[in-house]
C-alpha cells in the first residue's frame, strides 16, 4: 500500500499538536505528512506568548524545532500560506504556486485577532497580539510610547495589558461591557478584579465605546467614546476578541458558519470529503472553542478518525463531545479563576457568595436546585479550591457536606474541605492540556513511575500550563500509596527524615553536632548520606570550621581534606579567583607553587586555575605558598559557592553598562564559604550580550540601562536549564537582598545534592511561588533568611588557613600516621610538558622497567 | 608470638574518623569507630578505585555492621572482616587492632 498523503494547513499549536500525535503513532509509517506555515517559524506556545516580554525567546517558546520534524519525517515549509482548496481533483495550492495532491486535508488555520471597525484603527502604533511577530511590534512601540491603552477587557486584554505595565508604560483597559471578563466572571467577581487591577496602577475604563481614533494633543492619538469622553495615548492594542481564520474554506464551497467558522461534525469532519477542521478556525456544535486543550482533544479524534477508518477499517472510536471551558489564571498578578456555569444560567440554579473586602477575596458558587451538585463557580483573589471544584464538576460528584464550606475560610484548627482524589472516578480529566486522566497517571505509577519527574515524562501531565501539577501529584501519591509503596522520603536507614525535615529540626533545636541530631531523632552509626547532608545542613547554620573534630568526620571525600580528590589519591588545588580577576603578581604566585611541587596545570571552566596532582602531605604547604601571596580557598571541593564568572563589562568594554567586574567580585566574597545542599555558581554580564553566561547559573545577573536583571535557577552540566528571569531594574542593595533571601530559602528547603535547577522545578507554585516568598514575604520569612545570610557573612573563614595555623589539624595531612613515607602507588608519565597519571597499560610497562632495573 | 606494631597514641584519633598507618611494608586503614576504645584496621587499598584511599572514607553503619565508605566510588567495607557490601567476590585484608596503655597497635599476622 503506498503512503497516504496528510497535508495540514496551519502550523500552529493544534496542527502541530496533530501531527505529534500521528508521528508518533505505530501506524506513522503507513502516512506522509506535510504542512504548509504563513507563519516564518514553526509552532510555538501561544499560550506563553506573554513571557516573550519577561525574557523568554521564540526558541523558548518553540513547540518543536525542525530537526525534531525531519527527524519524525514530517516535511514543512515555513512561510508558505496555501490559498485555494480543489476538493475535486484533491489539491491545494500555495502562494508560491505549489501544487500538492492529499488523501486527507486538515484545516488547522487559528483564528485572527478582531479589530473593531472604528476609523482610525490602521494606523502604524495601533496593533494587535496575536504572533511572535506582533510582540516584536509591540515591543518597538513601546520603546517610543509613554501611554498604551488595550482595547478589550477579557483574557487577553489583561495579559496584554500586562506586557504594556511591564514595559513601563502608563496603562490602560478600554472595555465595551460594564465589567472585566465579561464572559467568565460575574459581577462580584469583575468588580473585585477591576479594583484590584487599578491598585496596581492600570486604569480600568469600562462601558466606554470607541468611535474614532484621532491625532492626539499630549500623545500620539486620542480616541474619542460614544458617550463623549476621551483618552490619550500614544499606542493602541486591540484585543477585541478573535475570529475564526475560514477564509479558505470560505472561498472554496466548505459549509461556514452564520457567525463564522468551519462547520464540523464529532469527528472533525467538514461538509467537503476527506477535509477536517481542528482548533480554533472550527465550529462544532455552534460553538468555537478559544482555548488550546479543545483544539487537542479534536487533533486527537481527527488522528484516531484517520488511523481507524483507513488502516484498521474501524469504526472510529473517538468522537468531539464538546470540551469544557473553565479556566484559572494569574492576570496582572491576580488569581482568577472561572468554572462551568458561571452566569448561573441553568435553570434553578441557587449560588452561595463569599466575598471578603479586607482581603480581597471573591468567591461564588452556583449549586443545582437541589443543593448537591456543583454547576459552576467564580473565584477572584484564591483559586486554590480551583483543582476541587471542577473536579466535582466536571464528574457530576455529589458536594461532601454543605456546599458553603467549599468556599468559606477555614476557622482555627477545622480542617480544610477537601476532596479526596480517591473519590475521583478513574475518567476525571486531572491535565486538560494534555488530556490525561486519574486512571493514565495511576497506570503509569503502577508502571514504576514514583517521582513527579517520571510521571511528567510518561504521562505529559503537568507540562502544559503547570495547572494540574498539584492535583497530578496527589494522584500519583495517592497511589503509590495504594500499591503499599511508602511514599519513603528518608534520607537513608539511619534518619526517616528529609533533608528538609531535618534542617527545619537542626535550625529549630539548634543542633550543632551530629551526635546531637542522632541521638535525638535518628539511629545506628550514620552513613555517607546522612553525614555530609546533615554536616552541610549544620556548617550552612553555623558556618563552623569544617575540619573540627565532631564534624570532621561528616566531610566526604573532598571536604575532609579541604581538596578534590582525584582518581590516584592525590589532590587538585583551586585557589579562589573572584570574577576571574587575578593581578599578575598572583598568577606568578600560583604559577611558582605549580613548578616547585611539579602540579598539573589547567585552567577550568570556572574562569580560575587549578592545580593537579597533590599528594596529602604537600597540601599544607602549597597553601602555606598560597596564603603568603594572598590567595584564599576556592572551595572547588565543597557544595558550596563555587565561582562568580564576570565578564570584563563596563570598565573596558564598549558595549558594558554596569561595572560587573566590582559586582562579581562582591557576590563572590559575599557568599564564599557558604555550604549549601549543592554546589552554587553565580555569573555577571555587564550587558545583554551575555558573555558570562549568567542565564547558565544558579545565579545570574545581567546588567542593563535601568539596572540589574536577577536570573535564578540555571544549570549547565547533565540536565542543561536556563534560569528564569526573576526581577529586573534592581540596584546593588536590592539584588544583593533577593539573593541572600533565595540562597538561604533554597539551602533550608532543597533536597540533598540538589542543584537550584531541579529544587525550582520541585518547588510547588515554582518560579511564582518563589517570587512572592522572596519579593512578597508571603512566609515572613525574609528577615530571618537575611539574618542567618549575615550571621554567615560574618564568621567566614578561609578553611585552609585555619588549617595551616594548627599543628593538631596538620598532622592528618600526611599519607601515614606513622611514618614520614610517600604512597608508592603513584605513578606520572609526562605529556606536553606536564605530568600526568599513568594509565593502567602504562603501568605494567612502568613497573616491569623499574624491576629489571 | 604475634609481633604488635604501635601505630599511633589512641588520641590522635579522631572519633569517627580513619588514618593510614604503615605495617611491615603494608598500607593499613586504621579506623576508631565512635569515641571509645573500638578501633578496626583494614587495608587503604581501594580494589575498586585502585588507589591507597580506604582510610580516607566516611566511618558509618549498614545495618548491625561497621563500614566505611570508599572516598572514591562509595563501595562499602565492613569494617570488622573487610568484605565488600556490594559485591560478595570482593573483600579486602583486616587486621588484629588492640589498645595498650593509650596506644595503638596493629600485627599483620595473616587473618584471612
Ligand atoms: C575543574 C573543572 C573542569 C575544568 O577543567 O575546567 C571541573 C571539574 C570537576 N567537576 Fe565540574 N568542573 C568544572 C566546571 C564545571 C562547569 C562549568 C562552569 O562552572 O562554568 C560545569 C557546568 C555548569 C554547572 O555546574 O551548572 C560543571 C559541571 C559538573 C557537574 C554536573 C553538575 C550538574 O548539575 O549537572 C559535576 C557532577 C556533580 O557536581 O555532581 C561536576 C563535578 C566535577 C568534579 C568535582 C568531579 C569530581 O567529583 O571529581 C571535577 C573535579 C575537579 C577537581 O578535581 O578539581 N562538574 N563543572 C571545572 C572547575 C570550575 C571551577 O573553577 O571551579
Ligand atoms: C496571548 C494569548 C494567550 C492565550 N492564552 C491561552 C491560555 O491561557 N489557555 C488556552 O487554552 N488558550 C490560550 N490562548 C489561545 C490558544 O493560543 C489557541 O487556542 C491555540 O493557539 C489555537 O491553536 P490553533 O492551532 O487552532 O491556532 P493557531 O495557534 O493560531 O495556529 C494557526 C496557524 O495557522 C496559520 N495559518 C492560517 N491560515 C493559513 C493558511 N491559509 N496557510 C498556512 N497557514 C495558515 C496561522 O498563521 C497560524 O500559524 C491564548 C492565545 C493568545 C494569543
Ligand atoms: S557581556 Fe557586554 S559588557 Fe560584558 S564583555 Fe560582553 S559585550 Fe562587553
Ligand atoms: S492542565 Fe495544563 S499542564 Fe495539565
Amino acid at each position: 500500500m503506498s503512503k497516504k498523503r496528510i497535508i495540514v494547513v496551519g502550523n500552529g499549536m493544534v496542527g502541530h499538536n496533530f501531527l505529534a500525535t500521528m508521528a508518533e503513532s505505530e501506524h506513522a509509517s503507513e502516512f506522509e505528512l506535510i504542512t504548509f506555515s504563513e507563519e516564518p517559524r514553526l509552532a510555538y506556545d501561544r499560550v506563553q506568548l506573554s513571557k516573550y516580554f519577561s525574557g523568554a525567546t521564540a526558541d523558548d517558546l518553540a513547540l518543536t524545532t525542525e530537526a525534531e520534524y525531519d527527524d519524525s519525517g514530517i516535511t514543512y515549509l515555513k512561510n508558505e500560506k496555501v490559498v485555494s482548496i480543489d476538493a475535486d481533483s484533491k489539491t491545494i495550492t500555495t502562494s508560491s504556486g505549489r501544487i500538492e495532491g492529499y488523501d486527507k486535508l486538515i484545516l488547522a488555520t487559528g483564528s485572527y485577532p478582531f479589530v473593531p471597525p472604528i476609523p482610525g484603527k490602521d494606523q502604524e502604533h495601533c496593533l494587535v497580539y496575536r504572533t511572535i511577530e506582533d510582540l516584536e511590534d509591540i515591543t518597538a512601540s513601546a520603546k517610543v510610547s509613554k501611554t498604551g491603552v488595550v482595547v478589550g477587557g477579557g483574557l487577553l486584554g489583561l495579559e496584554a495589558a500586562n506586557a504594556l505595565k511591564a514595559a513601563g508604560l502608563e496603562t490602560h483597559v478600554v472595555e465595551f461591557a460594564p465589567r472585566l471578563m465579561a464572559v467568565q466572571l460575574d459581577e462580584g467577581g469583575g468588580k473585585l478584579l477591576r479594583r484590584k487591577i487599578e491598585a496596581l496602577g492600570v486604569s480600568v475604563h469600562t462601558e466606554k465605546n470607541t468611535t474614532e481614533i484621532v491625532a492626539g494633543e499630549e500623545c500620539r492619538y486620542r480616541m474619542n467614546f460614544a458617550d463623549g469622553s476621551f483618552l490619550e495615548t500614544d499606542m493602541i492594542l486591540f484585543s477585541a476578541g478573535i475570529r475564526p481564520q475560514d477564509e479558505l474554506a470560505r472561498e472554496f464551497g466548505i459549509d461556514i458558519g452564520p457567525r463564522g467558522g468551519i462547520v464540523v461534525n464529532d469527528y472533525c469532519q467538514t461538509s467537503a470529503e476527506d477535509i477536517y477542521a481542528i482548533g480554533e478556525c472550527a465550529l462544532w456544535g455552534g460553538m468555537i472553542y478559544g482555548l488550546v486543550a479543545p483544539g487537542y482533544q479534536m487533533a486527537k479524534v481527527v488522528a484516531n478518525h484517520i488511523t481507524d477508518t483507513l488502516v484498521k477499517l474501524e469504526t472510529p472510536a473517538l468522537s468531539f463531545e464538546g470540551a469544557d471551558m473553565s479556566t484559572k489564571l494569574k492576570l496582572l498578578g491576580v488569581d482568577v479563576a472561572s468554572i462551568g456555569d458561571a452566569h448561573a444560567r441553568t435553570a434553578g440554579a441557587q449560588s452561595f457568595v463569599f466575598s471578603d473586602d479586607i482581603e480581597e477575596v471573591y468567591k461564588r458558587l452556583i449549586v443545582s436546585a437541589d443543593g448537591k451538585k456543583l454547576l459552576g463557580a467564580v473565584l477572584v483573589g484564591d483559586t486554590e479550591a480551583y483543582g476541587t471544584l471542577l473536579q466535582l464538576m466536571l464528574n457530576d460528584m455529589d458536594i461532601p457536606g454543605n456546599p458553603a464550606s467549599l468556599i468559606l475560610p477555614a476557622m482555627g484548627d477545622e480542617e480544610p474541605v477537601g476532596l479526596g482524589v480517591s473519590a475521583l472516578p478513574d475518567t476525571a480529566q486531572i491535565c486538560s492540556c494534555f488530556d490525561v486522566s486519574k486512571g493514565d497517571i495511576a497506570a503509569a505509577v503502577q508502571g514504576g513511575c514514583c517521582t513527579m519527574g517520571d510521571v511528567k515524562d510518561a504521562t505529559k501531565a503537568a507540562t502544559g500550563c503547570g495547572g494540574c501539577a498539584a492535583l497530578t501529584k496527589q494522584v500519583m501519591d495517592a497511589e503509590l500509596e495504594s500499591l503499599g509503596v511508602e511514599v519513603n522520603n528518608d534520607i537513608c536507614e539511619h534518619f526517616a527524615y528529609t533533608r528538609v525535615e531535618l534542617a527545619d529540626i537542626i535550625r529549630v533545636k539548634g543542633y550543632s553536632t551530629f551526635k546531637e541530631v542522632v541521638e535525638g531523632h535518628g539511629k545506628g552509626h550514620g552513613c555517607e548520606i546522612c553525614k555530609p547532608t546533615i554536616g552541610s545542613i549544620l556548617a550552612s547554620f553555623n558556618n563552623e570550621y569544617v575540619l573540627k573534630d565532631d564534624l570532621m568526620p561528616l566531610q566526604d571525600t573532598n571536604d575532609i581534606f579541604l581538596g578534590n580528590m582525584q582518581k590516584d589519591g592525590t589532590y587538585s588545588v583551586v585557589p579562589r579567583v573572584p570574577g576571574g580577576e587575578i593581578t599578575p603578581d598572583k598568577l606568578i604566585a600560583i604559577g611558582e607553587v605549580a613548578k616547585e611541587f611539579d602540579l598539573y596545570t589547567k585552567i577550568t571552566g570556572g574562569q580560575r586555575i587549578d592545580l593537579f596532582g597533590a599528594q596529602l602531605h604537600e597540601l599544607p604547604k602549597i597553601w602555606e605558598k598560597l596564603i603568603a601571596a594572598g590567595l584564599e580557598t576556592g572551595h572547588a571541593y565543597g557544595k558550596s559557592l563555587r565561582t562568580v564568572k564576570s565578564c570584563v563589562g563596563s570598565t573596558w568594554c564598549r558595549y558594558g553598562v554596569l561595572d560587573s567586574v566590582s559586582m562579581a567580585i562582591a557576590l563572590e566574597n559575599r557568599y564564599k564559604g557558604l555550604r549549601s545542599p549543592h554546589k552554587i555558581k553565580f555569573a555577571v554580564s555587564g550587558c545583554t550580550r551575555e558573555c558570562a553566561e549568567a542565564q547558565s547559573k544558579d545565579i545570574g545577573v545581567i546588567a542593563t540601562e535601568t539596572g540589574w536583571s536577577l536570573y535564578v535557577c540555571g544549570n549547565g552540566g547533565m540536565r542543561p536549564r536556563h534560569a528564569d528571569l526573576f526581577a529586573t531594574e534592581l540596584d546593588d542593595d536590592t539584588l544583593i537582598k533577593y539573593i541572600d533571601r533565595v540562597l538561604m530559602f533554597y539551602v533550608r528547603t532543597a533536597d540533598k545534592l540538589q542543584r537550584t535547577s531541579v529544587w525550582m522545578e520541585n518547588l510547588e507554585g515554582g518560579l511564582d511561588y518563589l517570587k512572592e516568598v522572596v519579593i512578597d514575604d508571603k512566609l515572613g520569612v525574609c528577615d530571618e533568611l537575611e539574618n542567618d545570610m549575615t550571621r554567615v557573612v560574618s564568621t567566614y573563614q578561609c578553611e585552609w588557613k585555619t588549617t595551616v595555623e594548627s599543628p593538631e589539624k596538620l598532622k592528618r595531612f600526611s599519607h601515614f600516621i606513622n611514618a614520614a613515607e610517600e604512597d608508592n602507588n603513584l605513578l606520572y608519565v609526562r605529556e606536553r610538558g606536564q605530568r600526568r597519571p599513568a594509565t593502567e597499560l602504562e603501568r605494567i610497562e612502568l613497573v616491569e622497567l623499574n624491576e629489571k632495573r | 608470638m604475634t609481633d604488635w606494631t604501635n601505630v599511633c597514641a589512641l588520641s590522635d584519633l579522631v572519633p569517627d574518623t580513619g588514618v593510614c598507618a604503615l605495617v611491615e611494608g603494608k598500607q593499613v586503614a586504621v579506623f576508631r569507630y565512635g569515641d571509645g576504645e573500638t578501633i578496626y584496621a583494614i587495608s587503604n587499598y581501594d580494589p575498586f578505585g585502585k588507589a591507597n584511599v580506604l582510610s580516607r572514607g566516611i566511618v558509618g553503619s549498614i545495618g548491625e555492621r561497621p563500614v566505611v565508605a570508599s572516598p572514591l566510588y562509595k563501595q562499602h567495607f565492613d569494617l570488622s572482616n573487610g568484605e565488600c557490601l556490594e559485591d560478595d567476590n570482593v573483600s579486602v585484608e583486616y587486621f588484629p587492632v588492640r589498645v595498650e596503655n593509650g596506644v595503638v597497635q596493629i600485627t599483620s599476622a595473616v587473618t584471612a
